[in-house]
Parts: structure tokens; sequence; C-alpha cells
């Protein structure tokens, strides 16, 4: 069974967010997306501001999902990456850890070939990251969320 | 399989909306969509086939007040309900936190109902989850209709174990809030108990 939970620490975000962070500007690319296999925004970087995130991470998960239905069926292993050509923009995707899914948005001012090469290299850091965190004691120190009350839960949807 | 994020500060959870063919989970995602203040609401994505029918999902992302400084945000998904997209049906129940049964209240919609359900179950465990074990609610969905099944005929069929139940009309709205709000209830308690 999976963990019940994906807790993810502030310390571990910023590490992710810095391999962001570097693969935009080393590959040139626009938007730099990490997003968990369920559809979750792990990070962004580039110009993701402009863009609904939340959709794209959504579609990109089914995306992969459907990829990894067919792979299954036709017993491949699971397809490592995708890559769609735009005329403006192209979208590259790889599977990290198995678990994390890297997009990466770029046009005319850089090239596939660069692209690749840089996704490789990030790749490798957050396979590095994941694995240290799949090391890590599953639950939190302290839940947080133990003390939530019935109250606080009502109170959310009261507008 | 909820995603706490200790660095945003946000808790997602995953809610689906499961059901035989047109009994109504695409309107009660739309009726949640048209009644949330735009802040709170993303954008509502339907991958749907020329006729409207659920191609792949419909996508939802909510987002609520906090508890205890998280930001708890709920990702509403539906399947579709055609029998032969059965594999379509399996991904998207992966990563699940909460299951919406909406069941079609019609009487010649039973047995789809039954199907659906045990559907439902099986595609579960299939990826090492439990009904029974799952935050889980169901919605008698279309009491406006004349034909329609008595409440405790349809709760003694599909609802032996006495999960929160509602009756609703999703196309005036009726019931759609309370059966949302009494799931992501659930999912949060789950949250409480560490999981
Ligand atoms: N009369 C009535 N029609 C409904 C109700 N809910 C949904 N419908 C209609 O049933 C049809 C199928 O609904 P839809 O949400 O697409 O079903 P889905 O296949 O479960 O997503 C649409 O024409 C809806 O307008 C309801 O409570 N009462
Ligand atoms: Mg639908």
């Amino acid at each position: 069974m999976l963990s019940p939970n994906a807790v993810m620490y502030e310390e571990e975000v910023r590490k992710i967010q810095e391999v962001a962070d570097k693969l935009a500007v080393d590959s040139r690319a626009r938007t730099i997306l990490v997003v968990d296999k369920n559809g979750q925004l792990i990070a962004a970087a580039g110009n993701a501001h402009e863009l609904d995130t939340t959709s794209l991470s959504s579609l990109v998960a089914g995306n992969v999902a459907a990829t990894g239905g067919i792979a299954k069926l036709i017993e491949e292993e699971e397809f490592t990456g995708q890559f769609h050509e735009g005329k403006g923009i192209s979208v590259h995707l790889s599977i990290v850890a198995r678990r994390i899914i890297l997009v990466v948005l770029f046009d005319k001012n850089t090239t596939h070939g660069l692209v690749r090469l840089r996704v490789r290299k990030a790749v490798e850091e957050l396979e590095k990251i994941f694995a240290e965190m799949a090391q890590r004691p599953q639950q939190p120190q302290v839940n947080v969320f133990a003390e939530i009350t019935d109250a606080d839960i009502d109170n959310l949807f009261n507008d | 399989m909820s995603f706490i994020n200790y660095s945003s500060r946000e808790i997602n959870c995953k809610l689906v909306y499961y059901g035989p063919g047109l009994c109504g989970k695409t309107t009660n995602l739309q009726y949640i969509y048209n009644k949330t203040r735009p802040d709170a609401k993303g954008k509502m994505i339907s991958l749907a086939t020329e006729t409207e029918r659920t191609l792949f999902f419909d996508f939802l992302p909510l987002s609520l007040g906090e508890i205890r400084g998280f930001r708890t945000r709920f990702h509403l998904y539906t399947v579709p309900g055609q029998v032969f997209y059965d594999a379509s049906r399996k991904l998207i129940l992966k990563g699940v936190d909460g299951v919406c049964f909406v069941a079609d209240s019609q009487m010649e919609r039973m047995e789809a109902n039954i199907e659906s359900l045990e559907n439902l179950r099986v595609n579960l465990q299939e990826q090492g989850y439990d009904l029974d074990k799952l935050p889980y609610v169901i919605q008698y969905n279309k009491r406006d209709l004349p034909n329609v099944v008595p409440v405790e005929e349809l709760s003694e069929v599909l609802n032996p174990t006495k999960v929160p139940e509602f009756e609703a009309v999703a196309t005036t709205g009726k019931g759609v809030f309370d059966t949302l709000k009494a799931l992501a209830k659930q999912v949060l308690t789950e949250l409480r108990k560490g999981g």
C-alpha cells in the first residue's frame, strides 16, 4: 500500500525549487513545472505565474496516467518521457523517480537538444532529492492536524 | 493520499465523484463551480466528447479557507460513467482521498447503479484501497423526477454500511453542497488521525 499521506517539508521544497530555477535558466525554457503524479504542483519556475498552473498540473498528470495505462496494456515499461511539438511552444515531459513529472515548456529561444541535455541533469538531481525523501521517517514529528476540531472544519464552509 | 506541503502551507485533497453514466456527476461539479466565489475556485476543465459526455474526467479545483494556518484545497474529479471507459476510471482513482457515489434515483437506472458501485469497489481494490476504509458518501440524485425509487429502498441496496447519504437534485443544486461538505469533513477528519 502507498504511504497514506505525501508530506513535503520546506527544506525539500526549497531544494526542488532550486533545481527548477536552475533548469529554467540553463535550458532557456519559458516554464518549468514539477508536478506529482496525482496532479499536485510542487514547484514552478520561469514565467509560471502567467499560466493556470493548477489546470496544467491536473492535465499533465491525466496525460501521464493515460500514457502509463497504454504502456501497461502493451506491456511496455512506463514511458520515461513525452514530447509535444507546437508551432510556438513545445512541451517536454519526464518522469522522475516514478512519482514526479518534470514539465518544460519552451519556445524558439532554445532548442529541443539543449532542453533534453539540461533536463537530464535536473532529473538526476531531483532523483537524489526524492531518494533522500524516501529515506526519512514517513510521519511528521508533530501532526499539526491532530488538533483540528469539528468547529475548524465547519468554519471552512461558512462564507 | 492527501498532499501536505509545509513550504506553501497547503493541504491538497482529491475527491472523486463516481457513478453510472448520466447520473449527474458533471452537473454536481458545474453547480459547485457556479456557486463558488471566483477567488475560491480555479477553472473547471471538462474533457468531454462532442456530445458533452465525459470522456476522461472533469476537474474542479476549490480552495477553501485555512485550518491551523494551512490553506485547504480540494481537487474534485468526475469519472466517465459508461462501462467501456473502465481503464480511464481506474486512472482517476489513483491517489483518491474521498469518494462520492452519485446514484441515479430513477427506477430504470437501478441496475446501472448497482453495477457501477461494484465496479467502484473492484477498481479501488486494484489500487490497494478499501471502500469501507475511505472517506465515502452517497448521493441519491434526480429526486425531482416522477419515476424514482424510494430513498429507503435505495439506501438498503446501495448503502448497506450506512455512510452519510443525501437526496439531491443536482440541476437545481439541492443537496449538492451538503454532499460535498460531508465528504470534505470526513477527509479532514482522516488527517486528524495522522493519515
Ligand atoms: N431532472 C434532473 N436531471 C438531472 C439531474 N442531475 C443531472 N441531470 C441531467 O442528467 C443529464 C446527465 O447529467 P451529467 O451531469 O452529464 O451526468 P454524468 O454522466 O454523471 O456526468 C444532464 O442532462 C443533466 O442535466 C437532476 O437532479 N434532475
Ligand atoms: Mg460527466
